[in-house]
C-alpha cells in the first residue's frame, strides 16, 4: 500500500495465547460472525439442491459423472454430491452453533439475574423520556397506591419508593423466549446426530402374496447408524396380501395415480395371530419403533420357462421396475439350472403401444392390454465369477442371442433350435416398502414445538419499563404526576401504555 | 348445477379480480402522480405512529388525512383492492368446491390463492394504518402472480394424487401461502427504504419507517414460515418416510429460512440495520420466489407433481 498513514503506529503489546483464544472466542461469538456464518450456510446448501445427490438420487448422481468427466471427479472429490454430509459443510453449522452457544450461554447468567432484580428506580430527569404530565387533585401516597393497583393488574413487575415514585418492567419473557429458541435449536441438531447414530431405514419389494419377516437379510437395502445394531430390529412379520391401486382416466392428469392400498396381514412381535392391515401413502403402519411406509408398487410378470428335454427349469413371477409414469417396466429372468443356461431381458407393457420412435411403449398405467417383449440369450450367466451381481441386470457378453418376441398372458414361444419354451402365464403387482426408525424423531418435534414457542415470545413481547413520578404541587394543593417509559428494543416504543395510565389516573379521579 | 358450470364461474370470478386489480393497479399509480408534497406526507406517517403498537393509529390518522387528489386517487385504488380480493376470494371458494378438496392442488391453484394471500396480507394491514402508499407496489406482484396464473399454469381441477391426500395440505400449505404475501410486502417495503432517500416518489414515508415496517412484518411472517417448514417435516415424516430428506423444496425452504434469520440478526447489528438489512429482506423473497416457481418447474423434487 502506498498510502501514507498520518497516525502514528501504536506498538501493541505482545498477545498471550490465552488473550489470543480469548480474541477468537470474542469474534467467534460476535453478531458479525454470526450473520456471516448464516449467509454462508445458505450459500452452502444451494449446489445441494442444483447439483445431483447421492442420499436422494444415486443413479442420477452416476450419469451425471458420466456426462462431465472433467467436472464430475473434481466435484465428486470435494463432496458436492453429498453437500450435507460434506465436511466444509459441517464446518460452517459447526461453527454457527458454537458461535450460537458462545453468544447464548453468556446471556443466561445475566438473564437470570435480570429476572430476580426488581425494576431500577425513576430517573432524576423523568420527563427527559418524554412522556406525559398532569396535574391531579389528590394525594401523592392515593395516586401511587393507583398505579401500582393498575400495572399490578396489567402484569407489570411494580416496586414503590415511599411516596414518591413507582417504577414497573416487563417482558421478560422476550429474552426467555429468545434463549428458548436458541437451545431448541441446539436441540434439533442433537436429536437429528441421534436418530443418524441410533436409526436404520431398509427397503424391500414384496409381491403380492409374499412374506417378509424383518430381519437383516431379507431387505434389498438396508442402512443403519454407526452406532445401531441390526440384531435388535423389531421382530414382526407380514404378507401383502392385496394391492389396490387405481389411476385417473379423466382427460386431463390421464393416468396419475389416485390410489394405493396394501392389504396386509401382521405379526407384531411377541404375537402369535395375524392381523388384517392397511398402509397407505401418508398412513404407515407403526410397530414398535418402526414405521412401515408404501414408498411405490408395479407389476411382476410370471413366467414357465422348459428346457429342451421339457422339464421346468424355471416357475415363478418375477419383479420388473418400472421405467416411467405408464409403467413401461424392465426386468431379467436367469436360469441357472438349464444347460446352457438361459437369460432373458424383458419389457412388461399394462396396456401395450408401439411407436416409430420408441418402439413398444407403455401408454397407461393399468393392465388394460398387456404384453410382454421378451429377448432370449443362452450361454454362460457369469454367476460363478464371483462378482456380485444385480437382480436386474443381465451381463450377456458371454452367451448368444436366442431372439425376440412378444407375447399376451397365456402365450408360449417355443425358443428356436429347441433350446426350450417361455410361458407368460399372466402377472402378479407388488408393493415397495421403506422400513424406517429414527428414535430422534421425537425429541425433534418437541425441540421444535419449543423453538416456534420461544421464537413467537422473542418477537412478539416488548420489553418496557415505565415510571410514575409524584410531588405535592403547593400552588393548587394537589399533585404533578410525571409519567413516562422506555423500551428496550430499538423500533419499540411504550407511549400507549404511557397514554393508558395517565388515562387511568386521571379519570379514577374524577 | 354441474361441475363444468362451476370450473367456469370460479375462472370468471378470477377474471373479474383481475380487472378490478387492473384498475386498481392503475388508481394507485395515478395516486402518485397528483400527490401531496413529501413533507406533509411524512408529518402524516410520522405522526401516525411509526412503531410497534398497532391501535394506537386510527385516530390521529383520520384528523390528519385531509381531502386531497392524490389520496382521493389511492382510496379509490383501495376500495377496487378490496373488491378484487372479494371476488378472488369467490373464485377460490368455487374452485375448490368444483375440486372437492382445498384449493392448492396444482400450481394454477397455489397461485391465485397466493395472490389473495398477499392481497389481503396487505389490505388487512392497511385497516390498521395508513398505507396507500404501498398500494401499487401490491397489486403489481398480485396481478402478476394472476396473470402467470391463468396463462402458464392454468390446469384443469383433478383429483389429488394419494401423496397429496392429507389434512397437512391444507395447514403447511395455507401457512405456506400466507408467508408468501407477507414475503411480497415486506419485499416491497424493503425495496421502498432502499430507494426512500433519493427522493424520487414524494409520497414515500421516511426511510427509517419503512426499515421498521419490514421489520414488523418479517417479525410476524418468520414464526410461521418456521410453523410452516415444520408442519411440512412432519407431514414428509408421514409420507415418505424421514423428517427431513434435503429434497430440493426443503433445501430452498430451508435457505429462505435461514435468510430471514439473518435479516432479524442484522436487526440488531451494528452497520447492517439498514440498507444491508433491507437487502438480506429481499434476498429471502428471492428464495421464496426460487422455491415456489423454480423448483417445482425446473428442478426434480418430491414436491413436483399435480399439474407442475
Amino acid at each position: 500500500m502506498a498510502t501514507e498513514t498520518t497516525t502514528e503506529q501504536v506498538p501493541l503489546p505482545p498477545m498471550s495465547r490465552v488473550g489470543f483464544f480469548r480474541w477468537m472466542w470474542r469474534q467467534l461469538t460476535s453478531m458479525k460472525t454470526a450473520l456471516i456464518l448464516l449467509f454462508l450456510l445458505a450459500l452452502a446448501s444451494v449446489p445441494g439442491s442444483v447439483i445431483p445427490q447421492r442420499g436422494i438420487n444415486p443413479i442420477l448422481v452416476d450419469e451425471w459423472l458420466t456426462d462431465n468427466p472433467t467436472w464430475g471427479p473434481l466435484l465428486d472429490t470435494f463432496g458436492f454430491f453429498d453437500v450435507f454430509a460434506a465436511p466444509w459443510f459441517a464446518a460452517i453449522y459447526i461453527l454457527l452453533f458454537i458461535s450460537l452457544i458462545g453468544c447464548v450461554l453468556p446471556r443466561l447468567g445475566v438473564h437470570w439475574r435480570a429476572m430476580r432484580q426488581p425494576p431500577p428506580p425513576a430517573p432524576r430527569y423523568l420527563m427527559r423520556l418524554g412522556g406525559e404530565t398532569a396535574e391531579i387533585n389528590e394525594q401523592p401516597a392515593l395516586i401511587l397506591s393507583r398505579a401500582e393497583k393498575y400495572l399490578h393488574k396489567d402484569r407489570w413487575r411494580v416496586i414503590r419508593s415511599g411516596e414518591s415514585w413507582v417504577a414497573a418492567e416487563k417482558g421478560y419473557l422476550r429474552e426467555t423466549g429468545n434463549l428458548v429458541f436458541h437451545f431448541s435449536l441446539i436441540l434439533i441438531l442433537f436429536a437429528v446426530a441421534y436418530g443418524g447414530l441410533f436409526g436404520w431405514r431398509g427397503n424391500v419389494i414384496v409381491r403380492e402374496g409374499e412374506g417378509f419377516s424383518n430381519t437383516l437379510t431379507q431387505y434389498d437395502a438396508w442402512s443403519g447408524g454407526r452406532l445401531t445394531s441390526p440384531d435388535t430390529l423389531p421382530a414382526f412379520s407380514f404378507t401383502l396380501e392385496d394391492f389396490n391401486v387405481e389411476f385417473s382416466r379423466a382427460e386431463s392428469q390421464r393416468g396419475a395415480p389416485q390410489l394405493f392400498e396394501a392389504d396386509v396381514s401382521v405379526v407384531r412381535p411377541g404375537e402369535s395371530m395375524a392381523a388384517n392391515e392397511r398402509i397407505e401413502v401418508n398412513y404407515p403402519m407403526t410397530i414398535e419403533s418402526a414405521k412401515i411406509f408404501l414408498v411405490g408398487h408395479g407389476y411382476a410378470p410370471q413366467f414357465i420357462i422348459r428346457d429342451s428335454t421339457g422339464n421346468i427349469v424355471f416357475d415363478d413371477a418375477v419383479v420388473f421396475l418400472p421405467q416411467d409414469g405408464s409403467f413401461t417396466s424392465t426386468g431379467v429372468i436367469k436360469v441357472p439350472d438349464s444347460t446352457p443356461q438361459l437369460g432373458v431381458r424383458g419389457i412388461f407393457l399394462p396396456t401395450t403401444a408401439l411407436s416409430e420412435e420408441r418402439g413398444p411403449f407403455s401408454s397407461f398405467p393399468a393392465p388394460d392390454d398387456p404384453s410382454v417383449f421378451l429377448g432370449a440369450w443362452e450361454g454362460d450367466l457369469g454367476l460363478d465369477s464371483g462378482i456380485p451381481q444385480s437382480v436386474y441386470t443381465l451381463d450377456s457378453e458371454s452367451m448368444e442371442q436366442l431372439g425376440l418376441r412378444a407375447l399376451r398372458p397365456g402365450e408360449t414361444w417355443e425358443l428356436p433350435g429347441g433350446a426350450g419354451s417361455i410361458e407368460f402365464v399372466d402377472f402378479e403387482r407388488w408393493a415397495s416398502f421403506q422400513i424406517a426408525a429414527d428414535p430422534g424423531k421425537e425429541v425433534a418435534l418437541i425441540a421444535s414445538i419449543l423453538a416456534i414457542a420461544g421464537l413467537s415470545l422473542s418477537l412478539f413481547i416488548q420489553r418496557r419499563r415505565v415510571w410514575v413520578k409524584v410531588r405535592p404541587n403547593a400552588a393548587t394543593g394537589g399533585t404533578t404526576v410525571e409519567v413516562a417509559g422506555l423500551a428496550k428494543a430499538s423500533g419499540d416504543d411504550p407511549k400507549e401504555n404511557v397514554d393508558e395510565l395517565v388515562k387511568y389516573l386521571i379519570g379514577e379521579a374524577t | 348445477m354441474n361441475s363444468i358450470d362451476l370450473a367456469e364461474m370460479s375462472n370468471n370470478f378470477v377474471y373479474a379480480s383481475m380487472i378490478t386489480l387492473f384498475l386498481a393497479t392503475i388508481f394507485f399509480a395515478l395516486s402518485y402522480s397528483a400527490g401531496r408534497t413529501r413533507a406533509e406526507t411524512r408529518a402524516l406517517v410520522d405522526s401516525t405512529g411509526s412503531v410497534i403498537p398497532p391501535a394506537e393509529s386510527s385516530s390521529s390518522e383520520a384528523a390528519t388525512t385531509p381531502a386531497n387528489p392524490g389520496w382521493r386517487m389511492a382510496n379509490i385504488g383501495l376500495s377496487l383492492s378490496w373488491l378484487s380480493a372479494g371476488l378472488l376470494l369467490v373464485g377460490v371458494i368455487v374452485r375448490s368446491l368444483w375440486a372437492d378438496r382445498a384449493p392448492w392442488g396444482n400450481m394454477y391453484e397455489y397461485s391465485i390463492t397466493s395472490a389473495l394471500g398477499i392481497l389481503l396480507v396487505y389490505l388487512i394491514w392497511s385497516t390498521r394504518r395508513d398505507l396507500r402508499w404501498l398500494g401499487l407496489f401490491v397489486t403489481i406482484p398480485a396481478l402478476l402472480t394472476l396473470g402467470l396464473a391463468v396463462t402458464v399454469l392454468y390446469t384443469e381441477a383433478a383429483q389429488l394424487v394419494p401423496a397429496l391426500k392429507s389434512y397437512w395440505l391444507v395447514i403447511h400449505v395455507l401457512a405456506a401461502i400466507i408467508c408468501g404475501g407477507a414475503f411480497t410486502v415486506a419485499a416491497a417495503t424493503a425495496g421502498l427504504s432502499l430507494i426512500a432517500d433519493r427522493h424520487w416518489i414524494k409520497q414515500l414515508p421516511s426511510r427509517e419507517t419503512l426499515e421498521k415496517l419490514t421489520h414488523r412484518i418479517i417479525a410476524f411472517s418468520f414464526p410461521l414460515w418456521t410453523f410452516a417448514v415444520i408442519a411440512g417435516a412432519i407431514w414428509a415424516e408421514n409420507a415418505w418416510g424421514r423428517y427431513w430428506g434435503w429434497d430440493p423444496k426443503e433445501t430452498w425452504a430451508f435457505i429462505t429460512w435461514v435468510i430471514f434469520a439473518a435479516y432479524l440478526h442484522a436487526r440488531s447489528t451494528a452497520g447492517w440495520k439498514h440498507q444491508k438489512a433491507s437487502v438480506i429482506a429481499i434476498l429471502g423473497w428471492v428464495a421464496f420466489l426460487i422455491n415456489y416457481f423454480g423448483v417445482n418447474i425446473f428442478v426434480n423434487s418430491l414436491h413436483s407433481y399435480a399439474g407442475v
